[in-house]
C-alpha cells in the first residue's frame, strides 16, 4: 500500500461493466511528508474521496478485488483509505 | 492502472496459440494533462479501440479477467475508453 494525493479524475462511458458507477482518479504516490515519489497513475475510489486529499492506496489485483467486493474482474488499485494524519518518528507530517 | 494513448498495433502471426484473436495494440501511458508517463507497452483490447484513442489500462493477473476467455496470458488490458480526464489543484 502506498500514500497518495488525489490529483485529477478520469471518467469514459465506453468501459469494462466492472466500472459502472465506479469514479477513477489519477493518484500521485507521496513520501509521509507530502512530497511526490514515482510516476502517477490510476486507482478506483472505494471510500469516496475527494480531489486534493491525502489517501491510501493499494497498487494489486487481489487487494483491490477484494476492495471492490469484484472477485474475476479487471482492477488492479484502489483508494481504500482517506488519511487524516501521518506521524513519522514523532512528529506528525503530512497531514491531511 | 494507468491511462494511455493507442499509438499502434501489433501483429504476431507466430504466436502462443491462446492469444491467436487477441488484439493487441501499442499505448503509451500518459498523465493527466497528456504528457508521456512511462515507456510504451503493448496491451491487449476488449473494447476495440482506434489509434489516437485516449483509454485507461490495466496491469497484472486482472489485466485477462477483462477478456472474453479470462485464462489468456495477458497482464496489461485496455477497460475504458477515456471520455475526458482534468487535473485537480
Amino acid at each position: 500500500m502506498m500514500l497518495a494525493r488525489v490529483i485529477g479524475r478520469s471518467w469514459s462511458s465506453i468501459k469494462h461493466p466492472t466500472y459502472n458507477g465506479r469514479i477513477v482518479f489519477h493518484v500521485q504516490p507521496v513520501r509521509p511528508d507530502g512530497s511526490s515519489i514515482g510516476r502517477p497513475f490510476l486507482a478506483v475510489d472505494a471510500v469516496g474521496a475527494g480531489p486534493g486529499e491525502l489517501v491510501l492506496v493499494a497498487r494489486e489485483g487481489n487487494t483491490a478485488r477484494q476492495v471492490l467486493e469484484a472477485p474475476e474482474q479487471p482492477v488492479h488499485a484502489v483508494v481504500m483509505g482517506i488519511v487524516d494524519e501521518v506521524s513519522v518518528a514523532g512528529a506528525p507530517k503530512g497531514s491531511a | 492502472m494507468e491511462q494511455a494513448r493507442v499509438i499502434g498495433t501489433v501483429v504476431a502471426t507466430v504466436i502462443d496459440p491462446s492469444l491467436v484473436g487477441v488484439r493487441l495494440l501499442v499505448v503509451q501511458p500518459e498523465d493527466a494533462d497528456g504528457a508521456p508517463n512511462g515507456p510504451p507497452t503493448v496491451a491487449a483490447d476488449a473494447l476495440q479501440c482506434g489509434a489516437g484513442e485516449r483509454v485507461q489500462i490495466v496491469h497484472g493477473r486482472e489485466a485477462a479477467l477483462a477478456l472474453p476467455i479470462s485464462f489468456t496470458p495477458v497482464d496489461v488490458a485496455i477497460v475504458a475508453i477515456v471520455d475526458g480526464s482534468d487535473r485537480c489543484s
